[in-house]
């Protein structure tokens, strides 16, 4: 059970630092924290006690084989989770970027109003 | 809304958001249990399409066309980041030294990893099919090898290396390619992203058909967005800041 709850301690600790920053960038690394939480859900969904990689050295001679694999469709989600993580991340510092050059400051607390 | 308010607001959501995760994972299998079987269904058909590696035949056979999107959210984030990053009017590219000091270790190091570093990179998408890894994560490592130039303080030697047209032909090559095998597997195959190839021997290099054809379109698509992404935030350093304004991001002085 205790892998759900790292899980959500990690999602939440990041929604936490979310709320609490002073610092966009310090922001979008807190959006990337929480994130990671849901790998860690996804990859405890699918393990299984005393299984192995589902990666073959060489085919299987008995059926039921795959009894002794961990889940490979939550490892597989896992990795499109990473790479959408990296773009969002890619694309909320290009905007903290340009917030810092327009506005001069990171500080959320500070933009106050919107400017072209 | 001051910011205890906003705290009011994060508890209240922290709690239902919370009570609601409890209650699903309580309802869910044990941890560790037996009950997988989204498992047993992908192993058999990763089996007969004598793919080694499970999770790249998930990836690139069983649900290839999902990839397919996650290879056009790169390219999409590739092209939001360079709009974003845009020179502002007034600025302007500076061509000064690189300032800082590197020790002559860490360039020794350079030299040495950077080849390691790319033939790791080809490495590990070639074998995605047979081994840990793929195109995504080779991808990432082969233009991991480009930057360790870069920390190598050579700029210079960086920039020129690094012809960025050919790089964004790279990334819009390798999603034709995939886009390519899938129209194949179309037209000889009846299904879009169908494998149409000889399946082979079971973890030899050449098997699973199409599968090491996607990564490798996979691998150049990555490797090229990653380079052409980061060199939009690299080129920030280079940028003077337009007249009026108090600093330049990223040159450590505080406004």
């Amino acid at each position: 059970m205790y892998p759900y709850v790292v899980a959500g301690a990690i999602l939440f600790l990041g929604v936490i630092g979310i709320a609490r920053s002073r610092n966009l960038v310090h922001a979008v690394v807190c959006l990337a924290v929480a994130q990671s939480g849901t790998y860690v859900l996804l990859l405890t969904v699918g393990y299984q006690r005393g299984a192995t990689a589902p990666i073959f050295q060489s085919a299987p001679e008995k059926a039921g084989y795959a009894a002794t694999l961990v889940d490979p469709v939550v490892q597989a989600l896992t990795l499109t989770d990473i790479v959408v993580s990296a773009t969002v991340t890619s694309m909320l510092l290009a905007l903290a970027v340009q917030i810092a050059k327009r506005h001069d400051t990171v500080d959320p607390d500070e933009l106050r109003s919107l400017r072209g | 809304m001051s910011r205890g308010g906003r705290y009011w607001v994060l508890a209240v959501g922290i709690a239902a958001v919370g009570g609601a995760l409890a209650w699903a994972f309580l309802s869910m299998p044990g941890f560790g249990g037996g009950f997988h079987p989204y498992r047993d269904a992908a192993v058999a058909a990763a089996l007969r399409h004598s793919t080694a590696n499970v999770v790249s035949s998930v990836n690139f056979d069983q649900r290839g066309f999902d990839t397919l999107g996650e290879e056009t959210i790169l390219l999409a984030s590739v092209v939001g980041v360079a709009v974003l990053l845009r020179p502002l009017p007034g600025e302007r590219h500076r061509h000064g030294r690189q300032g800082g000091h590197v020790l002559g270790t860490t360039r020794m190091l350079v030299v040495v990893a950077v080849p390691l570093t790319l033939v790791l990179g080809i490495d590990v998408v070639a074998h995605g099919a047979v081994t840990p890894g793929g195109g995504f994560q080779g991808g990432v490592v082969a233009a991991t090898a480009l930057h360790l130039i870069y920390v190598g303080d050579r700029y210079r030697v960086f920039a020129r290396l690094r012809p960025i047209g050919l790089f964004e032909q790279a990334e819009a090559a390798g999603v034709v390619a995939y886009a390519a095998v899938g129209v194949a597997g179309l037209a000889f195959g009846g299904s879009w992203l169908a494998n149409i190839l000889p399946h082979g021997t079971l973890a030899r290099l050449v098997s699973a058909g199409t599968v090491p054809l996607l990564n490798a379109a996979v691998g150049l698509a990555v490797a090229g967005s990653v380079v052409v992404l980061l060199s939009h935030f690299l080129d920030q350093r280079f940028l003077s800041p337009p007249p009026g304004t108090r600093h330049a991001p990223g040159d450590g002085t505080q406004p």
